[in-house]
């Protein structure tokens, strides 16, 4: 077997469900689609995978407004303009105007890459299928020179989406496909002994009791998530706090519940005197 | 050696085919999960399962192809124990209902669950239909106690069908009723782009084209940004057989009131049927003239129905009001919807009652507007078809 297996890193401990999917992924050459609650860490996946395999990960950051193009290239034609109106540098040269995207940089690469096409359901509906050809065949053409860009090396994708909105079949079917589920106790535990080692066991046990008893209060609009424990643990042993009890009124609140509603609901929950269910 | 377990996928609704053998096919023959079944559990997932909503298809695909776990049982306690939960919220019966309870025995209630259960069906916050239809009938409610029921779980540790078993991810299937969330997401879809305004974005293309026109002296072209320009007619039926659907359709309507990529969107409300006029609030008061409404609505706008389509016959056929549709005659309230499904080329009535409870009025219904469930698939084959345009005749 000529490609390195996927077990997690010494900071991204992962569940051999998400190996298994990984190593997939890196066998098949198909994109991995995470998908989960914000918070899984499905970013951070990506940068573990980099880090295990010891290579470079590209970032793609993708917004509302991003559009397939602006991954591959982007034809700067307005400093090509200006250049020519201004008269600095050879506006002849049409390859100075174009400037690589990630997909782009990570096909031009010299050595393999990860590439992190972060949050995919956040750009236009249609995003996802306008790269779907160049991340089957692993080249594109820069149209206004004719040059073609192949990847020498073909780049590990690893694709994270929200799962707020439902992505194009087309896109789906060639993509190996993970969920992150919430982690179950035992396995939190191990997340949070990695981000604080010398944690006090006591406050740890008594932290993700609070913690998973306030996931569970009705009507929470943006549930805690793994990050949001993490920080919160960390502001506790700032601040030297050695106990938390959800009963006796949970200090520094606002790290876990980052909407006004949710406090509410919370302050809701608790002042009907019904414990939320553990 | 997996083919039929592929087939059994396709027979729950998850989409897979020749490129998930293949891939899977591949991916087996490079050892990729061991040589174990549990391993096996994980690829196939990894590269069968495109969509969370499809997690719970494939665990019990899974469980009931590699052991046989009887899954009806599996949905029956899931069922009974969302029952059980919110034993308060049964609804009262309209007499149709009555009518139908009566006929039914204990064989074929259970018969009746059965077949419910294979296919879509939704869990209300407040018993469903057929959770009503077992629970309060004399004949049903004896039979379906939780623990008569084997639950398919294993003693021992926690192998790839123990997994599968645990069904962890029922709560993301796509037939359960929805949240504000996923139709945010759905009504996102419904939008048509047009640029109209003002001038505020650089037209690139434009400038390129006419500094060359100027004998390269820079000149600059604008052009509107891109908005969406789709307007919306939402009518709620309320009331009555609808208060069951209370909150799902207040959810419906705090999300299209947030959309913000809507031009314009007007709510209306009406009971049962649509006469001669629908109404501003919950309450029915402040009418509004249905021949009004049209005239200012042109036929671009699109057309929501929410309604579960149940009434008695006579609503349908006769006038219910005495506002009149041309003349003096007074029309039917089946003609009041088909003039409305006339006048809006893109309508759709989206029905909250699963689909076998679509018989009597709201099979008349359906004949004059494409109705759909009001679920997550539901919502978005909607709003496709609003967005494809043109109703069906």
């Amino acid at each position: 077997m000529d490609f390195r297996r996927f077990r997690g890193t010494d900071t991204y401990l992962t569940s051999s469900a998400l190996e298994s999917a990984v190593n997939c992924a890196l066998a098949l050459e198909r994109p991995l689609l995470v998908r989960g609650e914000p918070g899984t860490g499905k970013t951070q996946l990506a940068e573990a995978i980099a880090s295990a395999l010891g290579v470079r990960l590209i970032h793609w950051p993708v917004k509302s407004t991003t559009r397939a193009q602006d991954g591959l290239y982007v034809y700067d034609t307005v400093q090509r303009l200006y250049d020519s109106r201004f008269g600095d540098g050879d506006v002849k040269d049409i390859r100075r105007y174009i400037k690589y995207g990630p997909l782009g940089q990570a096909f031009a690469s010299r050595e393999r890459v990860v590439l992190l096409i972060d949050e995919v359901d956040k750009a236009d509906l249609e995003f996802p299928n306008d790269l779907l050809h160049e991340l089957d065949r692993m080249r594109f053409v820069v149209s206004e020179t004719g040059d073609e860009i192949v990847a020498r090396e073909r780049p590990a994708v690893v694709i994270t989406s929200n799962a707020e909105k439902e992505l194009p079949d087309a896109f789906l079917r060639r993509c190996v496909f993970h969920f992150i589920e919430f982690p179950e106790k035992d396995l939190m535990a191990r997340i949070v002994r990695v981000h604080h080692p010398d944690l006090d066991e006591k406050l740890l046990a008594q932290a993700l009791q609070a913690f998973y008893s306030l996931r569970e209060v009705d009507g929470l609009r943006k549930r805690p998530s793994t990050s949001e424990l993490i920080d919160w643990i960390a502001v506790l042993r700032r601040a030297g706090i050695a106990s938390v009890e959800l009963e006796a009124g949970m200090p520094f609140l606002g790290a876990l519940l980052k909407r006004e509603q949710d406090l509410i609901a919370f302050a809701e929950a608790s002042m009907r005197g019904r414990r939320p269910r553990a | 050696m997996f083919v039929p377990f592929l087939y059994e996928l396709r027979d729950r609704g998850v989409k897979v085919g020749a490129q998930e053998a293949l891939s899977l096919a591949e991916a087996l023959a490079l050892g990729l999960h061991k040589g174990t079944l549990d391993g096996f559990y994980e690829v196939a997932r990894a590269l069968c399962v495109h969509r969370e909503q499809d997690l719970d298809a494939f665990d019990r695909a899974f469980a009931h192809h590699f052991r046989g776990v009887p899954d009806e049982a599996l949905a029956l306690t899931d069922e009974i124990l969302a029952w059980l939960e919110q034993p308060a919220g049964r609804r009262k019966l309209t007499e149709l209902e009555r009518q139908l309870l009566e006929r039914l025995d204990l064989a074929e209630a259970r018969e009746r669950l059965r077949q419910r259960l294979s296919e879509q069906r939704e869990r209300h916050d407040r018993g469903n239909r057929w959770v009503g239809t077992a629970g309060t009938s004399p004949h049903g409610s004896g039979g379906f106690h939780p623990t008569g029921i084997k639950v398919g779980e294993a003693p021992g540790g926690k192998g790839a069908l123990e997994v599968a078993a645990d069904r962890r991810f029922r709560d993301l299937r796509s037939d359960v009723t929805l949240d504000t969330r996923h139709i945010e997401v759905a009504l996102r879809r419904l939008r048509a782009f047009v640029r109209e305004g003002v001038l505020s974005e650089l037209d690139v293309e434009s400038t390129i084209d006419k500094t060359a026109r100027n004998a390269g002296e820079l000149e600059i072209a604008l052009r509107p940004p891109r908005r969406s320009n789709l307007r919306v007619l939402l009518l709620l039926d309320v009331g009555g057989s609808m208060d069951p659907h209370a909150d799902v359709c207040e959810r419906l309507f705090s999300a299209a009131k947030r959309a913000t990529h809507f031009k314009e969107l007007r709510t209306y409300y009406f009971h049962n049927c649509v006469y001669g006029r629908v109404y501003e609030t919950a309450a029915l008061i402040r009418g509004a003239d249905v021949l009004q409404v049209v005239q200012d609505c042109d036929p671009s706008w699109r057309l929501i129905v929410v309604g579960d389509a149940l009434m008695s016959p006579w609503e349908l056929q006769s006038s219910g009001s005495r506002w009149s549709f041309s003349d003096d005659s007074g029309a039917p309230g089946i003609a009041w919807l088909a003039h409305l499904a006339q006048h809006f080329p893109h309508a759709a009535w989206l029905n909250p009652e699963p689909q076998a409870a679509w018989y009597g009025t709201a099979e008349v219904i359906r004949r004059v507007f494409p109705m759909y469930r009001l679920t997550q698939d539901g919502l978005l084959e909607a709003v496709q078809r609003l967005m494809r345009g043109g109703n069906r005749h």
